[in-house]
């Protein structure tokens, strides 16, 4: 096998398998095929996808951050909660809230960097210690009701008649393209793919490894938080149990694009692509209205397994080669 | 004096770890131009005085001048800012990014943190045709050769204004039109006014490439000569730390008698791709079988493949005459092979758990998880090893982390023992231990021998090798180069075949 | 002798999560002095302490598996969603009519096999990293178990298996005394034979293990099948304990509650030195920690925040550079 092709062989399975599920669906369900439902795929899946962007550069460096999910919980009550119930401006505790889970990424990274702890228990902990500070603000969810966080909830962006694009779609894509700017364009980004290839190399190299491990859980945790805004106002309230489980499909979006999870490779496009992996077999299974719901997890676990495994497969041969 | 100074000077270098003098004293001295070698055995001190030089360890004592200048490199980065540019063995480069990343990682040419991606591939480009090499810049950097790699190493260390190149064992995994290639592009910077710095096993290679050597033995510097001016088996004598006069002196063989009859075990034609060329091998029993030969002659790949640590590309094994696989230590095991490893730390003792334990694993492996020793039988094994090899341990149940080396090692020693080997293999078993332990595991070879067990004995001391065995391998170049017995052993020509050369016995 | 048996125990890492219990008791004792008062109602025995070992029984099964499997130098993140997948085994096994106890408990032990069987063989035989081969049934387990129990929680009436969750024998809680019987067994078979030996042999440093000639890839495959059928029985006792198979909530958390104890309990987490005593101690530390709390006015679902303070704290101690700076800060002592 030609060595580019190799190297870009997990991107290409993952559009096939992106193309077959799109296909296959369009062909079942009437409907499908619409600029409406593919709109829609980008809306459902905006908190998912602001995640995934940031965990996939966690990835690059070789880490891991499996607090993202109960960040988003923790930034949706604690925002709904601060503007519907202290009467804190929305902008002052949207930028409260980012600066939280920024702090905290920064604080996680320092934990894994100077104490040497792996990074999938920090971030356990940190899981735990946000997921109990949002029960902590509040155990019930908070309605929107504030004139401005309306709005913005019922702004959308029209691409034709039938179809349009929510705000949380819009701030997906503009992270998204933010991400793939970060992580392919910046000597931060590139960086982060030398450390996760070899932090010996990146050392000898003479990178600066505590800076880029401790900021990329910081722009994970500013990019956690974002995804917690951006459910808020999808879902038009906040709720201390948004995004349980979250940081897992992140996870599983990141590998099914292709990225290793080991770290020194892989790329944004394929986050999008997992990402759209996923929202296509739930909106599938919706369509379906018959298929349990736990399909999802299975058929994303099931491709998991399989991407895992392929990954080790090409690891492999290409140290043979 | 007039003279302008030397590119490179170091002056009475010191480092001391706790409890080992790594340097003591030394000097180095490269020109501008000059292609240098720095040889030494194992423990010589070569990687030390490399870390310090590029500023991994700072020195205890002495000074590093550059041009005449003093500097003093804090760290990696540091040294290259001074001109220092290293490439290791272990090519430190991320393989999973492209040539052109590589080499400009860190260094980027753009804007405001920005990556200017043509630009990176120009001056990759670049930066690869001083060393008249073509590649897409675009591939990734696993995808090419070992040898290749380690040329974009040496184009990245070149990249900045480096003045002296230090290559650490950069042949040792190349092949040998891989090694030409490499040395075309040395002579190429050295025309250009660089100090090269060469370390390497290969004698043949110091001859073929370098205008000077410094020989370091024991962290202690043995001297400096011009490499057209020192013979090799003198530079061999040097890196051994004897005199060919000396040498004569010393005759072998403490058994009285060479064993005879059907071999223990025999090895056909064992080989691995980058570790061994072919290789004929027979152990009698109860005999002592010496394998000599300098670093990276293959000694040690010739253990790890007997003993089914790696696995062999081709050959056949026999024991007693018998076909055997040996793919796994636990085969080996079963077949009663036995294998000290040269790497204590890393391959031979469980640091954290007790002397107790650590002595009964082998034999207990073997047994299988359900038959344990019972306490007092492992009480036993462990009075009876503790008191026959005088092992120093504030009790059993001590961690072995807490041991000396030398005692650590007589734990290791014991566990193989413990399990009633017909084979030990014993690579280096006196490395890193003082004196009186080296003694007495060298009487304990002897009473093996002489209980009717076979030994294969590595080691890179001549007169150790020479002493102990009944017969002796001698390995260069990963080939088998010639064999000893009787009164032919002794140490002139067991040195003289590992230098091999012009002076090799024929 | 007492004093050198005095001195080993307290240089034993047991020491700290049993100081930690005692502090815990104190602070209790103080709020409620009838804490630990144990009465009997019904032939039963009930009160705080009772509840602690009922409650703990499952999180120390699961941690018994995870401490075998940290010992070798891995990690299963994957317990939780397998409780899932067991007590849903359960759940659909019994009301789709198969209720012979030694069925239901076969299939519901056979899953949780399986799925460590799965782990182990990415881990062992693939070289999958731990976290990642875990993540997969972590991810996927709980679809599994709402795919088994068809999206419902699944509403148990089986006395028999029942009894495993709430049922009292000779007055105490049949899940303690079978978590207790389970330490034992696990102790005897551990300890009794060299395979805990093996382990802690494969976890302290693998490639000296192999050479000595253990099969390290066997153990390290056997270590994640022990830890599938710990969680697996978690489940099981889970799901009988509250009379229904709740693929969504069942073992949630539990990930993290089994690899604190195990931590907290004094093994470290990148393998060698194991100990199930540590950890029965971990587990009793972190079962007193919530009714504490509640006393102490911190509502239950805050509860997880001090629970994460306190093992980032725990790492941190046992951290070499938290370790090298003690040591500096310690006046020089010289070691007996």
């Amino acid at each position: 096998m030609k060595p580019a092709l190799q190297r870009r062989l997990p991107l290409i399975v993952t559009a096939a398998v992106l193309a077959v599920l799109y296909v296959a669906a369009g062909l079942n369900y009437d409907h499908f095929f619409s600029l409406g439902v593919a709109a829609d795929l980008f809306t459902d899946n905006a908190a998912l996808g602001i995640a995934a962007t940031g965990m996939t550069l966690v990835i690059f460096s070789g880490g891991i951050d499996l607090s993202v999910g109960a960040v988003v919980g923790f930034t949706s009550i604690l925002v709904a909660t601060l503007v519907e119930k202290k009467g804190v401006p929305p902008v002052l505790a949207a930028a409260l809230a980012l600066g939280v889970g920024t702090v905290l990424g920064a604080g996680m990274g320092a934990l894994i960097h100077y104490f040497r702890q792996p990074a999938f228990l920090i971030t356990l902990a940190g899981m735990f210690l946000m997921r109990g500070s949002a029960y902590w603000i509040s155990t019930d969810p908070t309605g929107l009701s504030h004139p401005a966080l309306t709005k913005l909830t019922l702004w959308d962006w029209p691409l034709g008649e039938t179809a349009a694009l929510k705000l949380s779609a819009v701030v997906l894509l503009a992270v998204l393209v933010a991400g793939g700017v970060i992580g392919h364009f910046t000597r931060f980004g590139r960086n982060l793919l030398a450390l996760g290839g070899s932090e010996q190399s990146a050392l000898l190299m003479g990178l600066p490894v505590a800076s880029t491990r401790i900021g990329v859980y910081a722009l994970n945790g500013f990019f956690a938080s974002l995804a917690g805004l951006a459910l808020m106002l999808n879902s038009g309230s906040g709720n201390p149990r948004d995004g349980i489980g979250l940081e897992l499909d992140a996870i599983a979006s990141v590998v099914i694009g292709g990225t290793l999870l080991t770290g020194g490779r892989g790329n944004i496009l394929g986050t999008l692509l997992g990402l759209l992996i996923f929202g296509v077999i739930q909106s599938a299974i919706r369509f379906d209205g018959r298929l349990d719901p736990a399909w999802t997890r299975i058929i994303i676990g099931a491709l998991l397994l399989g991407f895992i495994l392929l990954q080790r497969l090409l690891g492999r041969l290409g140290r043979r080669a | 004096m007039s003279q302008p100074p030397p590119l490179l000077a170091l002056r009475g270098i010191g480092k001391k770890f706790p409890g080992v003098t790594a340097l003591a004293g030394v000097d180095l001295t490269v020109l501008a131009g000059e292609i240098h070698a720095l040889l030494g055995e194992n423990g010589a001190g070569k990687s030390t005085l490399i870390k310090v030089l590029t500023g991994v360890y700072p020195a205890d004592a002495g000074e590093i001048r550059l041009k005449g200048e003093l500097v003093r490199p804090a760290s990696p980065k540091e040294a290259e800012q001074c001109g220092i540019s290293t490439v290791y063995q272990e090519v430190n480069l991320v393989t999973s990014l492209s040539i052109a990343e590589n080499l400009c990682l860190g260094r980027q040419p753009g804007k405001g943190g920005f990556v200017n991606w043509p630009a990176v591939r120009r001056h990759a480009r670049t930066a690869l045709a001083r060393l008249g090499l073509e590649l897409d810049v675009d591939a990734e950097l696993g995808s090419l050769s070992v040898a290749l790699q380690q040329m974009v190493a040496i184009a990245r260390a070149l990249d900045l204004k480096a003045r002296l190149l230090i290559l650490d064992e950069p042949t040792a995994s190349l092949d040998e039109k891989e090694v030409g290639d490499l040395f075309a592009i040395m002579r190429r910077l050295r025309g250009e006014g660089l100090g090269i710095v060469f370390v390497t096993h290969f004698l043949d290679q110091v001859y073929a490439v370098s205008d000077r050597i410094t020989v370091l033995r024991n962290g202690a510097l043995v001297g400096e000569y011009l490499t057209a001016e020192l013979p090799r088996l003198a530079l061999v004598g040097k890196m051994l730390g004897r005199d060919i006069a000396e040498a004569t002196h010393a005759t072998g063989g403490t058994a009285t008698q060479t064993p005879t009859g059907a071999p223990l075990l025999a090895a056909r034609g064992l080989s691995r791709q980058g570790a061994l060329h072919p290789l004929d091998l027979e152990i009698r029993q109860g005999e002592i079988l010496g394998l000599a030969g300098l670093l990276g002659s293959g000694r040690t790949e010739t253990a790890r493949l007997l003993f089914g640590i790696d696995q062999r590309d081709s050959g056949e094994l026999t024991r007693d005459g018998k076909s055997v696989g040996l793919h796994s230590p636990r085969e080996a095991i079963a077949a009663g092979l036995a294998f000290c490893s040269e790497d204590r730390k890393h391959e031979g003792i469980l640091p954290n758990l007790s002397v107790r334990e650590n002595l009964i694993v082998a034999l207990q492996a073997r047994q299988g998880a359900t038959r344990p020793l019972s306490r007092a039988e492992q009480d036993k094994l462990c009075d009876h090893y503790i008191r026959a090899l005088r092992i120093k341990t504030a009790s059993p149940e001590t961690p072995i982390k807490n041991l000396s080396g030398g005692n650590q090692q007589k734990v290791l020693l014991a566990r193989w023992l413990a399990t009633r080997p017909a084979l030990i293999i014993l690579d280096e078993p006196t490395r890193g231990i003082d004196i009186g332990a080296k003694a007495e595991i060298e009487a304990l070879v002897a009473q093996l021998c002489a209980d009717g067990v076979s030994v294969l004995f590595i080691s890179s001391e001549l007169d150790e090798i020479v002493r102990n065995s009944t017969r002796v391998v001698v390995l260069r170049e990963r080939r088998h180069a010639a064999e000893f017995t009787g009164t032919d052993l002794n140490a002139p020509r067991v040195m003289q075949a590992m230098a091999g050369g012009h002076q090799a016995h024929d | 002798m007492i004093d050198s048996r005095l001195q080993r125990f307290l240089r034993s890492p047991v020491v700290w999560p049993l100081a930690g219990l005692a502090l815990l008791l104190v602070v209790n004792l103080i709020h409620n002095p009838d804490f630990l008062k144990i009465g009997v109602l019904e032939g039963h025995l009930f009160g705080a302490p009772v509840d602690i070992f009922n409650q703990g029984a499952r999180t120390f099964v699961v941690a018994l598996g995870m401490t075998l499997v940290i010992a070798t130098g891995g990690v299963d993140l994957s317990v939780g969603s397998v409780m899932a997948v067991a007590g849903a085994t359960a759940g659909l096994c019994i009301t789709s009519g198969h209720t012979s106890l030694p069925l239901v408990l076969a299939a519901t032990l056979g899953a949780g096999a399986l799925a460590g069987l799965l782990n182990g063989i990415l881990v062992a035989y693939a070289g999958v990293q731990p976290i990642v081969a875990t993540l997969i049934l972590m991810v996927s387990g709980r679809g599994i178990a709402q795919f088994v129990a068809h999206g419902d929680v699944l509403l148990i009436k089986h006395p028999g298996f029942e009894y495993l969750g709430k049922g009292f024998l000779l007055g105490l809680p049949f899940a303690a005394i079978l978590a207790g019987l389970l330490y034992l067994v696990a102790q005897a078979a551990l300890r009794r034979t060299a395979a805990g030996l093996f382990i802690e042999a494969v976890g302290d440093n693998p490639v000296a293990s192999r050479f000595a000639g253990l099969a390290t890839a066997r153990m390290k495959c056997l270590a994640y099948l022990l830890c599938g059928l710990c969680a697996a029985l978690a489940g099981a006792m889970d799901a009988a304990n509250i009379g229904a198979a709740d693929p969504y909530r069942s073992g949630e958390n539990m990930e993290l509650d089994a690899i604190f104890a195990v931590v907290v309990g004094g093994t470290a987490l990148n393998g060698g030195r194991f100990t199930l005593a540590g950890t029965f101690a971990g587990v009793l530390l972190l079962q007193t920690l919530s009714p504490t709390l509640v006393f102490l006015g911190v509502p239950p679902p805050v509860a997880s925040v001090p629970k994460a303070i306190l093992i980032l704290v725990v790492c941190v101690l046992q951290s070499d550079r938290a370790g090298r700076w003690l040591r500096g800060l310690l006046p020089k002592k010289e070691v007996a």
